[in-house]
Parts: structure tokens; C-alpha cells; sequence
């Protein structure tokens, strides 16, 4: 057959330029890979830097400073029928001259301070919960207050000039005899996750933040995962306008966009000024966490539905599945690994979130953990906020614990995602 | 043959038109893929749709159970009618067209589920099988026509897709099938097979035919001789010849029409 020569010109493979050629594409090559194992290294870099610092700075959180406290609830101090309002504070006082015979009454008010301001409390609470102990002697592990507590970790210094230290040069010699004596420990400090707030450090904890940010996250999964999805669906498969729905699309995408803090505006003006829902309320936080999450959770589905490849839909439309058939029996379990990954991904960002929920009130002083989605509380990153806010040195090392705490979660969540995605991911 | 097909002695009714295609055309966007096709599809008939490739078969076979409507760009005219009445009038659900038409598509497209649920599918979503037993013997049936029974017997909880393409392409066929359609659509149903299946797949659509309309659309000359009484001819979007299988591939009326079936154009 006559037709135009379409043969192609041989190629020299052994010559010098391809060779060459092969040569700068094999450098090109290496240096790009070079420049991503770079920029790997300096993000890991600058992350194991954040971590460790915590660590240093936050490991003193983990543990607490705490004497072995001898005290007698003694009947002729507290009332039996008025348990609760106990001088608490005498019988410590009894506990703490039992400590060191014969000091005048001044310096027993000043060895009194080696115990937490709170610790008053820890008797009450004791005896309130079990009353048999009235007229009773027990051995209570009580927390030290804050400057004791940087002593014992060395965070005091005693070479430091008197005037400039919380503590006299009698002070620390007391402590030194205490501990002598045996009788300071400094064992695991549960609290830091099972207490709730306190205005002293030594007895501050996450609880109330962590219950707080776990109603906060269910009542923003709740609301904007089936909502999320249910617009995607609408959008992604049923929109009738291609057009209509691009500009909803933008929208969508702006709105992703926009800074948290307004979201907390939104909620401040709608949720608390025009409905009158309470103030500091998980409920309320978690409704204005839903708002900046759905147009994470909208784009994620979108993305992951647009994925499914359309033969999937054709051959459920073409058996006579209906539209909706075919998206709940077939797409929508295709696209679920990413609609999850995107979704948690989402509530880990609405984990972190502070600015929305400073706003809404939820950096009030709370010390309760909230029973329900309507109690005042405050959450993960709001507590950090408050405490990293406080003058005290003690609540220093609690601010870095509760942000490795809120990391772990943060980390547990990505792993969630990350395991989900693989559980469920099908090919096709 | 089967013990099910209809003894001799009883004549078939005469073949009947099972769709009436007038004037229809398809856009996608602004090209103008099929133009002016006007054809009748009769009942009880296996019609092969040949011609080179990307003149039209596919878009027309997707006119036919509506699919083209899946295909935003897509834009048909023209009459299609179904045992008379418009595909496309309003009262015409498309769901419940699809289910009466089935189509094995060009590429095979199992859902990526075990062998089993790809195949009762079809008949579950309907409400066909009353009971488990049931849905077993349709399964069974379905598989054994498509000439996959044998072979996936004993794996019927393993993925449709973790088959070879001949082997998707018949579960493809037997996932159609077992919704017992009126009308079969089959895009190349036989483009990667071997001469085994595809000799038990042609013979399924013979069996077929003893009940339904079916439309073929094939590139091998040879099939189309075998397995249809009719043949329609596409070129370019125009359907340029169609008539009985015979005349065409004998003393076809349209020069295009030769020059392809003797192997010069296409
Ligand atoms: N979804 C689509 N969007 C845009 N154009 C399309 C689409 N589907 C088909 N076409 C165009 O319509 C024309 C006809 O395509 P069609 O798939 O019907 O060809 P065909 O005859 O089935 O070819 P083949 O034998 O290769 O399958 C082609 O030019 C193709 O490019
Ligand atoms: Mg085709």
C-alpha cells in the first residue's frame, strides 16, 4: 500500500549524547531525592525537637513530690455531724509539730506551708467518705505545695542568694530533715489525668479538660459526620445543576478556609446570644467545632466518592439499582475508607482547636469534670491555655504534660485513621 | 440442546419489533457521535452491531437502556420505543427499564464484592428469590449459563474481582442474566475470552434467543456470522446498512458495508 513514510529514524541508544542525556536525568534524579530525604529529615527534625522539649520540661508533671502525713481526726476539733466543715487545717497543723518537736508557733506555720494549701481538702474528703474515722488515726500520702515540690527536683536552686528564693535557708534545712525522716515520695501522679482543675498546681489534673474534649468531639461527630456525608452524597451524585453545584463547591472550599476564631463569633452571637445555650457548654463548643469540620468532612467524601471509579455505578444502574442504590450499596462502601480517614483527620484539627472555644467560655475555672454535654467545662487545648496562662511555677511542667497528653490523642487518632484506611481499603 | 428449550413441533411467534429506533442522535458536548439512527430490534432475535471502532455501537447500545443519561455531556434525541411505548416519556421509570433491559458492558465491571453477591445482586434488589435456597438455584443458574459455574464452584465467597478478565467478563454476563431481562445488551461480551467460553457464551446466546431480544456488538465477523439474524452496520455515527445476517454478509447494498466485512476499511 502507498502511503507517506511514517517510518521513524533509528535512535544511536550506544552514542555519546544519550548517554549524557541518561547521565542528567540519573543526577536530576538523585538530587530531588536528596531534597525529600532533606526536607523528611528537617521536619522529623523540628518535631522530635517540639517532642523532647516537652518531655524535659513536662516529665516533672508525671510524678508528684508527697509526704507520708500522720494525722489524728480529732473529736474535740471536728463536730460529727458537721464533717464538711471541719478545721481541717488545726489537725494538720497538730500533724505537722508531730513532725518537729518543739518549734515555736510561727515556725510551725511556716512548716505547715511544706503541705499543698489543698491539702486540708484531701482530709476532708477522706474522712467525709468514711466517718468511721473520727477519733481514729491514719497515715494519709499528702501533696507537697509548689516551691517544695521544684526543690525536691532540684528546679529551686539553694545555691541561689536567700532574698531571691521562695524558700529560707530554715525552710529547706526543715525539708531536708523531712526527707531524712523518710518520709517523702514521689510516686506516679494519677491525678494529673483522674483530677479536675484546681488553683494549685500540685493538684491540678486533665480530668475535667479530658471529659470536656470527649463531649466536645462526640457532639461534632455527631452533627457533622452524617451531615457531612449526606451533603457530599447530595452534591457528588444527585445535584441536578453541574453548575449550581460549582459554586456551592467554592463556597464550601472558602468556608474551609476561614479562620477558626470566626467560627467562635458565630457560636458566641448565635449559639449563647440568640438561643441562650449555656455558656462554657462542650455542647455548644462541639456545635461550633461541627461548623469548622464540615467543610473538611464535605471535601474529604467528595474527594473519596469522586475516586470510585463510574464503571462501579454503571453496572449497579445497569442491573435496575436505583441512583440511591447504587450509592449506599456499592460507592459509598468503596469510598468509605477515605470519607473516615478525611473525617478523623478532621476531628483531630477540632482536638487542637482553642481560639472558637476561647469565645464560647470554655476556659472558665471549672473544678468538676462535666457530667454532660450541657455542664460547664473546658477542654484539652483550653486547659493548656489557662494553665500556660498561670503564674505559678508548678503549672509550668502541667502545661507540658497536658500537651503530650493532648498529642498522644492527637497520634492515637491519626493511628485510628491510618488503620481504619487499611482495614477497609478494597481494591477494584 | 437444553431440556428447557421449547420442543420443535411448537412454532415460534413471529419475531416481533421489540424497540423502534427513529432518527435518534447523540451528543457528547459539542461532537456528534450518532447520527440519525433508525432501526428496528425485533423480539426473539440475536441483532449484531459491527463497525469500525469509535463509530457508535456502544453509544447506540447505551441509548437503548438509557444509560447514556449517567453521561452528563451526553445528549440524546430522537425515538426510542420499547414494545411501542417511548423510553423516554416521563412516565417511563429508567430503573425499572434498566431492569428489563440488561447490559454487559464493553469493560468488565464487577463489583468488587464475592462472585455470589455480584450475581444475586440483581435478583436481591428486585425481590426475585424468595428465601435463601432460592437465591442459591438462581446463582447457580445464572453462573452455569454464563460457563463459570465449573469453574468457580467451590469459591463463591471469593472476590469477582480477583478473577481473570474472561472470567469477570462472564461473571458480568451472569450477573445479567440472573435479573431474567427482556432484552439482553452485550458490548463485546466476548473480547477476552478463549474459543472454550466463547463457544459456550455464543451458545448461551442462541439459548437466550429463544426467549429474549438480544443486541451483540462484536468485532469479529465470524461471531457476528455465527450467532445473529440480523446484522446492523455503523460507520462514523451513521448507521449505514442493516438487514438479515445473511444478505448482508453475502450481498451487502452499501460499498462501506463490503469494504468492511472484507477487511479494508476499520
Ligand atoms: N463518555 C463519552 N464522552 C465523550 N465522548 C464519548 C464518550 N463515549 C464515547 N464517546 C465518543 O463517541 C464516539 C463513539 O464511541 P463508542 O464508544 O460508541 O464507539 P464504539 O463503536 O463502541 O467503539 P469500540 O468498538 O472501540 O468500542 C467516539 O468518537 C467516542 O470518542
Ligand atoms: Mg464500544
Amino acid at each position: 500500500m502507498a502511503g507517506p513514510d511514517i517510518a521513524l529514524p533509528a535512535t544511536p541508544w550506544a552514542s555519546a549524547p544519550v548517554r549524557a542525556r541518561l547521565r542528567r536525568r540519573g543526577r536530576a534524579e538523585t538530587r530531588l531525592r536528596l531534597l525529600g530525604l532533606g526536607a523528611l529529615g528537617l521536619a522529623f527534625a523540628m518535631l522530635a525537637t517540639l517532642v523532647l522539649t516537652l518531655l524535659w520540661s513536662g516529665a516533672g508533671a508525671f510524678r508528684q513530690t508527697r509526704v507520708a502525713t500522720e494525722v489524728f481526726y480529732d473529736p474535740a476539733i471536728l463536730a460529727p455531724g458537721n464533717l464538711a466543715r471541719g478545721d481541717y487545717r488545726a489537725i494538720l497543723a497538730v500533724a505537722v509539730g508531730e513532725w518537729f518537736p518543739g518549734l515555736s508557733p510561727a515556725g510551725r506555720r511556716r512548716a505547715g506551708a511544706i503541705l499543698s494549701a489543698g491539702a486540708p481538702f484531701v482530709l476532708r474528703d477522706r474522712i467525709v467518705a468514711d466517718p468511721a474515722l473520727l477519733g481514729r488515726r491514719v497515715t494519709l500520702s499528702l501533696p507537697v505545695s509548689d516551691p517544695y515540690d521544684q526543690l525536691r527536683r532540684g528546679l529551686l536552686g539553694r545555691d541561689t542568694p536567700a532574698a531571691f528564693r521562695r524558700l529560707t535557708d530554715d525552710d529547706i534545712a526543715r525539708w531536708d530533715r523531712l526527707v531524712a525522716s523518710g518520709l517523702v515520695s514521689a510516686p506516679l501522679n494519677p491525678g494529673l489525668l483522674l483530677d479536675p482543675d484546681s488553683r494549685f498546681p500540685e493538684l491540678a489534673g486533665l480530668a475535667g479538660a479530658l471529659a470536656g474534649s470527649a463531649w466536645l468531639l462526640l457532639t461534632c461527630f455527631l452533627l457533622s459526620f452524617p451531615v457531612g456525608i449526606g451533603a457530599a452524597i447530595y452534591l457528588e451524585e444527585f445535584a441536578p445543576r453541574r453548575r449550581l453545584a460549582d459554586v456551592i463547591e467554592i463556597n464550601i472550599n472558602n468556608l474551609a478556609a476561614v479562620p477558626s476564631v470566626v467560627f467562635g463569633l458565630l457560636g458566641l452571637a448565635v449559639f449563647l446570644g440568640w438561643f441562650g445555650l449555656p455558656r462554657s457548654s462542650p455542647f455548644v463548643g462541639g456545635m461550633v467545632l461541627a461548623l469548622m469540620t464540615l467543610p473538611t468532612i464535605i471535601i474529604a467524601t467528595r474527594a473519596a466518592l469522586k475516586a470510585v471509579p463510574p464503571s462501579i455505578r454503571e453496572a449497579a444502574l445497569g442491573l435496575g439499582a436505583s441512583r440511591q442504590q447504587a450509592v449506599f450499596h456499592h460507592v459509598l462502601p468503596l469510598a468509605m475508607p477515605g470519607i473516615l480517614t478525611g473525617t478523623i483527620l478532621g476531628l483531630a484539627h477540632a482536638l487542637g482547636e482553642t481560639a472558637p472555644l476561647l469565645l464560647i467560655g470554655m476556659n472558665a475555672f471549672v473544678t468538676g469534670a462535666p457530667g454532660g454535654p450541657f455542664d460547664a467545662a473546658t477542654a484539652l487545648p483550653t486547659q493548656i491555655f489557662i494553665w500556660a496562662d498561670s503564674p505559678e511555677r508548678g503549672f509550668e511542667a502541667r502545661t507540658s504534660a497536658a500537651i503530650l497528653v493532648l498529642l498522644a490523642f492527637l497520634v492515637v487518632m491519626n493511628g485510628l485513621a491510618i488503620f481504619l484506611r487499611n482495614r477497609f481499603e478494597r481494591k477494584w | 440442546m437444553t431440556p428447557s428449550a421449547p420442543p420443535a413441533a411448537v412454532p415460534l411467534p413471529p419475531p416481533r419489533a421489540k424497540f423502534e429506533a427513529r432518527n435518534v442522535h447523540v451528543h457528547y458536548g459539542a461532537s456528534h457521535a450518532l447520527k440519525a439512527v433508525s432501526i428496528d430490534i425485533p423480539d426473539r432475535t440475536v441483532t449484531a452491531f459491527i463497525g469500525p471502532s469509535g463509530c457508535g455501537k456502544s453509544t447506540f447500545l447505551r441509548c437503548l437502556n438509557r444509560m447514556n443519561d449517567t453521561i452528563a455531556i451526553a445528549r440524546v434525541t430522537g425515538t426510542i420505543r420499547l414494545d411501542g411505548e417511548d423510553i423516554h416519556a416521563p412516565a417511563v421509570d429508567p430503573v425499572l427499564l434498566r431492569a428489563r433491559v440488561g447490559m454487559v458492558f464493553q469493560k468488565p465491571n464487577p463489583f468488587p464484592k464475592s462472585i455470589y453477591d455480584n450475581v444475586a445482586y440483581g435478583p436481591r434488589i428486585h425481590g426475585l428469590a424468595r428465601g435463601r435456597a432460592e437465591l442459591d438455584a438462581i446463582v447457580e443458574r445464572a453462573l452455569r449459563r454464563a460457563a463459570l459455574w465449573n469453574e468457580v464452584r467451590d469459591r463463591l465467597a471469593a472476590p469477582g474481582t480477583g478473577l481473570s478478565g474472561g472470567q469477570q467478563q462472564r461473571l458480568c454476563i451472569a450477573r445479567a442474566v440472573a435479573t431474567s431481562p427482556e432484552v439482553l445488551l452485550m458490548d463485546e461480551p466476548c473480547s477476552a475470552l478463549d474459543p472454550i467460553a466463547t463457544a459456550q457464551v455464543e451458545e448461551l446466546i442462541d439459548e437466550l434467543r429463544s426467549q429474549f431480544a438480544v443486541v451483540i456488538v462484536t468485532h469479529s465477523m465470524h461471531q457476528a456470522a455465527r450467532v445473529s439474524q440480523k446484522t446492523a452496520f455503523f460507520h462514523m455515527g451513521e448507521l449505514v446498512e442493516h438487514g438479515d445476517t445473511d444478505q448482508i454478509f453475502t450481498i451487502p447494498r452499501d460499498p462501506r458495508t463490503e469494504s468492511y466485512i472484507s477487511g479494508k476499511i476499520g
